[in-house]
Parts: structure tokens; C-alpha cells; sequence
């Protein structure tokens, strides 16, 4: 394992990573339109609507998280926005009024409704025009915890997001005594734009991790030349990088956790001995968090609203536009962190569970940044993809002398499960893809970089099990494979090597039970939504593991899912990523 | 004497040579793209670290790959784009480099030679280099492992442990192996297109930046340098506005010495990318500075190349039969993530002697920079550096009668920018 110890904050960063206490929306300096009544809003302490008929405004409101005040785009003042508590089997009706100077939407994160409730311009309705108010109206067939956000531009990076919480029509199959929403996000101080604009001229613009001279001599020292060279030789020759984990960073994120900084420490009070249900949201635009709770073991009892057998686990990784519903039963009179540590170790969000506003525990160090590793290059071809445990996953600087063959009969697993026949689409040896995966890794058990071995119980998709099984029982009837495609360096994103703009739509028959099989062609994490239907995910043996609006793919991964095609209309299908979907990793599915 | 002997007797030979390097370099990176990432690709095996075996020499790329390379081989382009992949260790002698603890002879069941099964066309080197690596172990006795025999390698077909049999893993259907970069497509691959048809509805209000045309200007050195014979400013700067695929890019350097403008050039390119890492470029060139300002019509090539290589290397036809070509390649060496140290080297060759721009044929002159900068921000970094400029041949003689130095050192202090 190769690992880089964090870098030292020095202390205009510590301010720029820590945030300002106060945090989020700027009290007193004056309203910028008359009717942005919500200015006020408490950082940190989102506020709840809940019923069926709901106002929202979306307007500009200046916020300070780094000690310059910026210009949010917010609904109601907020950031996060106001968490919406529905009920399913109610009509609800949103208004929602734009008082921007720029056209805007709200796209309801995994709601399964119309397509022209969606929200998503240039597909499912025009957007709303400055000055207007659309009329968001459908009936709630579901429960759980989602989100909302704008699917305009950038607008979801600048805060236009907020919280969801449906009731069940009936009990809650997991009563509690207290409900927290935990949203986590990515705040940047600079115009979302410009962050695309800078990706796409120096792709490694925010990496700061990045392999140096220096290290190659510490593992010289440390592992002599040929090993040092060894493995450094791939990623030289395919000119990628192996710190390459996310896009943006900490060099530039505040991340947050219900709105507020780190140093606004969100705190949630409880009781001992209460039963308390955290629902994680990841509302960030680019940053994959990994969350776990020191002192306290977490049992997650639901995936992206839907509910599954509980798994008791120290720690998960919440990809972007996930969520994940755990219950903690704190049993002592103290308070606890909630760690949610960026993929890429540059940062963190940061509140507090404690009997009393005020305490505060002690903030754990981030783990070290691990380079990727073979698997998350090359699947299957390298042994770790072979041995289907996670825990003996090579990584380039793996010690080869120790490596168990031994461990070759856990290949005896994937005896059941063939290797999948990999079909690359033939756009996909043009100048936007920068490297295939010809034998992905099909395993769910791999918690993914940065958290393989690290002693803790660690969250992965295999755990995962949706009550009640799957919606529809149906054998899928046909495959579309879709590859995850990119040029790191160009920062171009598509699928099969085919940007949005210059790609058909995909066709789905109304009525059909259909499987799809997306093969990662890159070496980043790719949260893949789609809307309007749910993803059931299945195992390496095709049998239904769990539903989701959202599935992240791991580097050089493949991995298969059921949808049944009974939503019709135009639905948007992307890469939840914001840069990766802005740069085209997007495509329209039409069902008729 | 020998300057003019040069003159005419090669000038016109070269003028062919240069313009048949010139029209080759297009051809060179498209070429590139492919041998480049076969090369990569067979290396990749060689540093996976689990991987078994050495089936993975043998996954070294088809022929075509290879051959496609050749007409580029006589190149200056290719030379210089090569390097990188020159320097690094052959695939077959390092295709075990990886796998330093992997002891075959712990692993009873392991029996190579029914790896004869295996139908692979071979290169010859794979077989010989491993051998020192792993005593026993007959490689030549996996008489051309094809790539897609590599499918059977992923064991999983076989009963565990029973690695020896190796046969059975032929009865895996339809994989094809390709190279992990670039490549074309096997003519098996599927299409993309899933609409069966269905077109796009009706709405408005699409925004997606995917092929929006950005800006970009990048003024690589800024610099006052100080040599032996002279003091002056010089700069380096380039700025492209498009899309992913074609780009309007323009280049320019130049430098001031004694209060006047000495030497540079302004070109602008149709920049168009060709593949994952390179682009053509094909555009025009306008001399600035003392002498005559000539103008050329002006094709190249530019892109990274393994090892992080940026390179550029640009042909130039002008009037009068006049050719001419500049390679350039440069590197960053990170020693920390902003103490940056780049050095580049510069090569300039023309057809025919310019005695009004004090230019002989051949290679003119090269140049080599180590420039140490500190990046404040990613977007500014002022540096120091040295700057070494060689002039040759007939450009060198023509320096000598000026009474210019052949070979100028120089230090410099800049600035490198971008927005």
C-alpha cells in the first residue's frame, strides 16, 4: 500500500477546509430582492415543510463559509433547502417560483412520477423562466429518504438543494424516537462555471496529491528501484494518474454537513439510550464521502429511500446523490463526531451527535490517500479482481513476495459466475476515451479505494438487500450495455465514447423488463442515475441484490441491473457527477 | 568552403527529405496513437502486479500496431516522441518485472507446457527475456499465445488449482483482448446507438456544456534572461478557443535583445484532436523579428506521449521551395505540488540556407531549458532558470562571422501564466 500522510494545513486553508462557525446564509446584510424573505434562515438547522401544498422560491442570497461573502443560489434562503416532509399515497403540489435572473428547475431525486414533474430542462418540461412559477404536481407513491435540486447548468453546485423525507403510508418498519436529516455537501467559493471551465484546460487543476519527486526516492528506499519503478511504469506509459480520485477537492470545497462548515459543527441532541435514525443525503456536486461515526456502530436499514435488512456496519461510502438511512443507539452521555471524510482525503464534513448543544468529540484524522490499485485499473486481470474477498486487493506497490497464492482458491467463487463477455462499442477507440477495461471486476464486495483493509466494517453494495425483493419478478428480456467512458486528461466524459450532444437517445419498450450492464471504462467512481424507473442491482449471478436510483460504479467495474420500463416518456440518464454529466456523460431514455 | 559545399549540394535533397518528414508527421501520430498504447498495453501487464504469468509477454499487440509505427520510424517527430517509450524497458524483457515474488516452482500444479495449446502468433523477444526471471519456466513452449487466449487466464473456468489445466480455458467464447489504450475496433464491437429510431422530444432549455467552445491562453515563459553575449526578454506563449474536437490555437515566441525585436514567430493552426492524447495541427506561420518575414504554410503534430511527454512537432512549406521543422517536447518534475521544475528542449531544422535570416540548413540550432517554478497558484508561477541555445552547422558558422556565440547560456527569470 502506497499512502500519502495528509497534507500539512497551513492556516489559510485550515480556514478554507474548517469554514467560518457561522456559516451559510448571511444574516443582516440586506436583502437582494425584496421577496427573498428566507434570508435568515439558521445555518445548520434546516427548516422542515411538510404537508401538500409547498411553496419555494429560488433566489440569490449571499452566504459567507470561508470569510468572503458569496451569492448562493438557494429555495427559501436555505442551504440546504427546507426539508420537505411528504406522505406517501398525498397529492402534492409545489410551487416554485424562479426570482432568478436565469432560467432554473427542481429535479425531485428519485421520485418515481410523470415525466413532466421531473424537472429536468430540455427533457421533461422547458425549465422556469425568470419571473415564473411552475406548478410541480404529482402523487407520492413511495417513502423513504431522497432529495431535490436544480438540473439547470451549475446551479446545483451553488446550493440549489434540499432534503426529502416521505412517511410511509403506514408504521415506519424501523420506529425510532428521533429522525435526523444529514445532508452532505460541497460548498465552493468560485463560479461553477470557471471550476468546469479550469477542469477541462488543466484536468488536475485541484489535485494536490499529485505522485512527486520526492516520493519516488522515499520508495526507492523504501522498496527499492525496480519496485519504485514498477510502480509508477503503467501510469506513466497510459499517461494517467493513480491520485487521480476526484476532480475537484478540498483545495477549493468547504464541505458541509446540513449547511453548516466544520467549524459550525451541525449538532444533533439526543438522549442516551434513544434510538436515533440519521438520514445521510449526499447533495454534493462532485465529492464521494466516506462516513462513519467514532464510538458508535451504525445499522443501515435503508438505500436511496428503500428499505433493506439491517446491516450493522462502522463505516460506509455515500457516492454523490445517494442515500443511506442508519439507526445509532447511543448509550452514553457524551457527544460523538459525525466523520464524513472526502474519496480523496481533502477535506471533510463534520457535525456532532450530543446530549447537549455545545459538546463536541474529538474530530478523527483522515486516512491516508491511497493510490489506485491494480483492480480499479484493470478489474479482474489483476488477482484482486481474481480472489473475490476485498481484503487481499493488490495495490502497485504490493509486496509480491507476500502474496498468497494460496488465496487463487477463492477463485473457486467465480466458478459459479463466468467471466462476462465485455463488448466495447466501436466509438470507443476515438480521442475521448482513454482507456478500456477488457475483464472489469464484477464483485459487489469491494468497498473501493481507500477503504479496503482499514480494519473497520465497511458498507459495500453486496450487503445490501431491498425487503421484499424486487418490484417486478420478470426475467429482464434483453441487454444494453453501456460503457463508462472518459479522457481524463481532455476531461471529456460520455457513454461508449459518445457525448451527450452528439448521441441518439436510448430506447426503452414501454412495458419492458430490461437488464442493463454498464462496463467501467475509466479509473474514477461514476454514480450512475436514472431517472423516472428504479435500478434494481443485481449480483455477479444476475439474482436481484437491491434497489436504487443511483449506482455507483467502481473503477474497471461492471456491474448489472433490472429496470422496468413502465414510467413512459423522457427521462434523463447520467452520471451524477455535475462535471462528468456537464462534459456529456449524459443521455436521454425514452420509454414508449 | 564547407558551408558552401553544403549549401548546394544537399540543400536541394534536403528540401525533398524534409518535405517527405513533413507530409510523414500526421501519419506519425496517428500512427502513435496506436503504437504508443500497444506498448502501453503490454507493459501494463508487465507491472500488474498479480498478474500470472508470463501469458501476459505474449499479450503484446498485434503486428499491425507495430507496422502502422514504420513509416514514421525515419522521423525527427517520431524520434523525439519515441523517447519516452524508448527509455523505458522493452515489454518483453520487463513483462516480469512486476512479479519479482512470484515463485512458480511453489505452485506444484503449474504445467506450462500444456500452455502449447494456446495458439498465439509470438514475438520472438517474449519468449527469450522472462527466462532469467523464472527458472523452469519455458515460455518458448507457449508458441504464440493470442490475446484472446488471455480470456482463458482469468482461471475462472478452471477447477481450483488445477491451474495446469490451462486448455480448457480456450472453450471461453467472444472476448476479445485489446489493447488498454486507443486501438481500433475489433470488427465485432457493438454499436452504440440504442434509440431503435426514437428521436429526441420537444422540449427546450438543454444546457450542457459538453460542447460548449472554451478559452484558453497560456503564456508558458515570460521571461528577462541573461546570457554571455546579450541581455533581452523573451516569451513562449499559445492560446486556443473551440471544443473538444477542433480548436482555433495559436502559438507565438520570440525574444528582445538590445531594444529591438530579434528573432520570433506567430502561428495559427485548425487544431483538431485525432486521438486520446494527440491532435494535428494544421495552420500557418508568420516570421517576426530582423530579416525578411517570411511566411509558411505550417502542419504538425502535438499531444502528450507516455511518460508525460508534451510534445509538439510542426513541418513548414514556404516560398521558394523553402522547408523547415521544429520539434519541441518538454516535461514537468514535480518535487513538491508546487516546486515544479520543467525542463524542454527545442529543435529547429531547415531546407535550405537563409543567409538574410542568419540560417543554414540542417538543424539550426537546439535548445534546452530547466526552468524551477513555484506555483502560487495553479494559473500563476513566477520561475528561474537556465537556458542553454546551440547553434550548428552552417547557422553556426553564420553566427561566427557576426561575431555571435555559438553556444549561449543563459539564465532566465519569468513568469509563466494562464487564464
Amino acid at each position: 500500500m502506497n499512502s500519502f500522510s495528509p497534507p500539512p494545513a497551513d492556516l489559510s486553508r485550515r480556514r478554507f477546509v474548517q469554514g467560518v462557525a457561522i456559516g451559510g446564509a448571511v444574516a443582516g446584510l440586506g436583502l437582494l430582492r425584496p421577496s427573498n424573505v428566507w434570508a435568515l434562515t439558521n445555518p445548520g438547522h434546516p427548516t422542515v415543510l411538510s404537508g401538500t401544498d409547498f411553496a419555494l422560491d429560488i433566489a440569490e442570497t449571499p452566504v459567507n463559509y470561508t470569510g468572503a461573502t458569496r451569492l448562493a443560489t438557494t429555495v427559501n434562503g436555505g442551504i440546504p433547502g427546507p426539508i420537505l416532509r411528504w406522505k406517501e399515497g398525498t397529492t402534492v403540489n409545489l410551487r416554485v417560483a424562479n426570482r432568478l435572473r436565469v432560467p432554473t428547475s427542481i429535479h425531485w431525486h428519485g421520485i418515481i412520477l410523470p415525466f413532466q414533474m421531473d424537472g429536468v430542462p430540455g427533457i421533461s418540461f422547458d425549465g422556469i423562466a425568470p419571473g415564473e412559477t411552475f406548478l410541480y404536481q404529482f402523487k407520492v407513491r413511495q417513502s423513504g429518504t431522497y432529495w431535490y435540486h436544480s438540473h439547470s447548468g451549475f446551479q446545483e453546485q451553488n446550493a440549489l438543494y434540499g432534503p426529502l423525507v416521505i412517511e410511509p403510508d403506514g408504521p415506519e418498519r424501523y420506529p425510532t424516537d428521533r429522525d435526523y436529516v444529514v445532508m452532505l455537501n460541497d460548498w465552493t467559493d468560485e463560479d461553477p462555471e470557471r471550476i468546469y471551465a479550469k477542469l477541462k484546460k488543466q484536468s488536475d487543476y485541484y489535485n494536490f496529491a499529485q505522485p512527486t519527486v520526492p516520493d519516488f526516492f522515499r520508495d526507492v528506499r523504501e522498496k527499492g528501484l525496480s519496485q519504485a519503478l514498477a510502480m509508477r511504469k503503467m501510469w506513466n506509459e497510459m499517461r494517467m494518474n493513480p491520485t487521480d480520485l476526484g476532480d475537484v477537492s478540498g483545495y477549493t470545497y468547504t464541505y458541509l454537513m446540513n449547511g453548516a462548515a466544520p467549524a459550525g459543527n451541525w449538532t444533533g441532541i439526543f438522549k442516551p439510550g434513544e434510538k436515533i435514525r440519521l438520514r445521510f443525503i449526499n447533495g454534493s456536486s462532485s465529492t464521494i464521502f466516506d462516513v462513519r461515526i467514532p464510538g458508535l456502530r451504525m445499522t443501515v436499514i435503508s438505500a436511496d429511500g428503500q428499505d433493506v435488512q439491517p446491516v450493522p456496519v462502522d463505516e460506509f461510502r455515500i457516492s454523490v446523490a445517494e442515500t443511506y438511512d442508519v439507526i445509532v443507539e447511543p448509550q452514553d452521555e457524551r457527544a460523538y463526531t459525525l466523520f464524513a471524510q472526502s474519496i480523496d482525503r481533502t477535506g471533510y464534513a463534520r457535525g456532532t451527535l450530543a446530549p447537549r448543544q455545545g459538546m463536541q468529540a474529538e474530530i478523527p484524522a483522515m486516512d491516508p490517500r491511497v493510490w489506485l490499485g491494480m483492480q480499479d485499473m484493470m478489474g479482474a486481470m489483476s488477482m484482486g479482481g481474481m480472489d473475490h474477498g476485498s481484503s487481499h486487493a493488490p495495490t502497485p506497490g504490493m509486496d509480491h513476495a507476500g502474496m498468497d497464492h494460496g488465496g487463487m482458491a477463492g477463485m473457486a467463487g467465480m466458478a459459479a459466475t463466468p467471466a462476462p463477455v465485455v463488448r466495447h462499442a466501436r466509438t470507443e477507440y476515438g480521442p475521448g476515451v482513454d482507456m478500456h477495461v477488457d475483464m472489469p471486476r464484477t464483485n459487489l464486495d469491494d468497498p473501493g479505494i481507500g477503504l479496503r483493509d482499514n480494519g473497520r466494517r465497511v458498507l459495500t453494495y453486496a450487503d445490501l438487500h431491498t425487503i421484499g425483493g424486487p418490484i417486478d419478478a420478470r426475467e429482464p428480456s434483453r441487454e444494453i450495455e453501456l460503457h463508462l467512458t472518459g479522457n481524463m486528461e481532455r476531461f471529456i466524459w460520455s457513454f461508449d465514447g459518445v457525448k451527450f450532444s452528439d448521441a441518439k437517445p436510448v430506447h426503452f419498450n414501454s412495458g419492458e423488463r430490461l437488464r442493463i450492464v454498464l462496463v467501467n471504462d475509466t479509473m474514477m467512481n461514476h454514480p450512475i442515475h436514472l431517472h423516472g424507473m428504479w435500478s434494481e442491482l443485481e449480483n455477479p449471478a444476475g439474482q436481484f441484490q437491491v434497489r436504487k436510483h443511483t449506482i455507483n460504479v467502481q473503477p474497471a467495474q461492471r456491474i448489472t441491473y433490472a429496470v422496468s420500463a413502465d414510467n413512459p416518456g423522457h427521462w434523463a440518464y447520467h452520471c451524477h457527477l455535475l462535471y462528468h454529466m456537464e462534459a456529456g456523460m449524459f443521455r436521454e431514455v425514452v420509454v414508449s | 568552403m564547407k558551408v558552401n559545399r553544403r549549401n548546394t549540394s544537399t540543400a536541394p535533397h534536403r528540401s525533398v527529405w524534409l518535405a517527405a518528414v513533413l507530409l510523414a508527421l500526421p501519419l506519425a501520430a496517428t500512427a502513435q496513437s496506436a503504437p504508443a498504447s500497444s506498448s502501453t498495453s503490454s507493459m501494463d501487464m508487465s507491472s500488474m502486479p498479480g498478474m500470472d504469468h508470463g501469458s501476459m509477454a505474449g499479450m503484446t499487440m498485434p503486428a499491425p500496431a507495430s507496422s502502422a509505427a514504420k513509416p514514421a520510424t525515419k522521423a525527427p517527430a517520431k524520434k523525439a516522441k519515441k523517447k519516452p517509450v524508448s527509455a523505458a524497458p522493452t515489454p518483453a524483457s520487463h513483462a516480469m518485472d512486476g512479479m519479482k515474488g512470484m515463485d512458480h516452482s511453489t505452485m506444484p500444479n503449474m504445467d506450462h507446457s500444456t500452455m502449447s495449446d494456446m495458439p498465439m502468433p509470438a514475438k520472438p523477444a517474449a519468449s527469450a527475456a522472462p527466462v532469467g526471471d523464472m527458472p523452469g519456466m519455458d515460455h518458448s513452449s507457449m508458441p504464440g499465445m493470442s490475446p484472446g487466449a488471455m480470456q482463458g487466464m482469468d482461471h475462472s473456468a478452471t477447477p481450483p488449482k488445477g491451474q495446469g489445466d490451462m486448455t480448457g480455458m480456450a472453450a471461453m467464447p467472444g472476448m476479445t483482448m485489446g489493447p488498454m489504450q486507443g486501438g481500433s475496433p475489433p470488427p465485432n464491437a457493438r454499436s452504440p446507438d440504442y434509440s431503435d429510431g426514437v428521436g429526441y422530444g420537444s422540449m427546450k432549455g438543454m444546457d450542457m456544456a459538453d460542447n460548449a467552445s472554451l478559452g484558453m491562453l497560456l503564456i508558458d515563459q515570460l521571461e528577462a534572461f541573461h546570457g554571455r553575449d546579450a541581455n533581452g526578454q523573451s516569451w513562449e506563449a499559445e492560446g486556443w478557443y473551440g471544443n473538444d474536437e477542433n480548436k482555433l490555437w495559436v502559438r507565438t515566441e520570440g525574444e528582445r535583445s538590445r531594444g529591438k525585436l530579434e528573432d520570433g514567430d506567430l502561428e495559427a493552426f485548425w487544431n483538431h484532436n485525432i486521438a486520446t492524447y494527440w491532435s494535428t495541427q494544421l495552420g500557418a506561420r508568420q516570421d517576426l523579428g530582423e530579416g525578411p518575414k517570411r511566411t509558411w504554410a505550417a502542419f504538425g503534430v502535438q499531444g502528450l506521449a507516455p511518460y508525460w511527454f508534451e510534445v509538439e512537432a510542426t513541418g513548414y512549406v514556404g516560398a521558394s521551395g523553402r522547408t523547415a521543422a521544429r520539434l519541441r517536447a518538454d516535461y514537468e518534475m514535480l518535487f513538491t505540488q508546487r516546486l515544479i521544475l520543467q525542463p524542454e528542449a527545442e529543435i529547429n531544422l531547415y531546407g535550405k540556407n537563409d543567409p538574410q535570416r542568419r540560417i543554414g540548413s540542417g538543424v539550426s540550432d537546439v535548445q534546452f531549458g530547466l526552468r524551477l517554478r513555484y506555483e502560487i497558484r495553479r494559473q500563476f508561477a513566477p520561475y528561474i532558470g537556465v537556458n542553454w541555445v546551440r547553434r550548428i552547422g552552417t547557422t553556426a558558422d553564420y553566427a561566427r562571422q557576426d561575431h555571435q556565440p555559438i553556444l549561449d547560456r543563459q539564465i532566465v527569470a519569468g513568469v509563466r501564466l494562464w487564464f
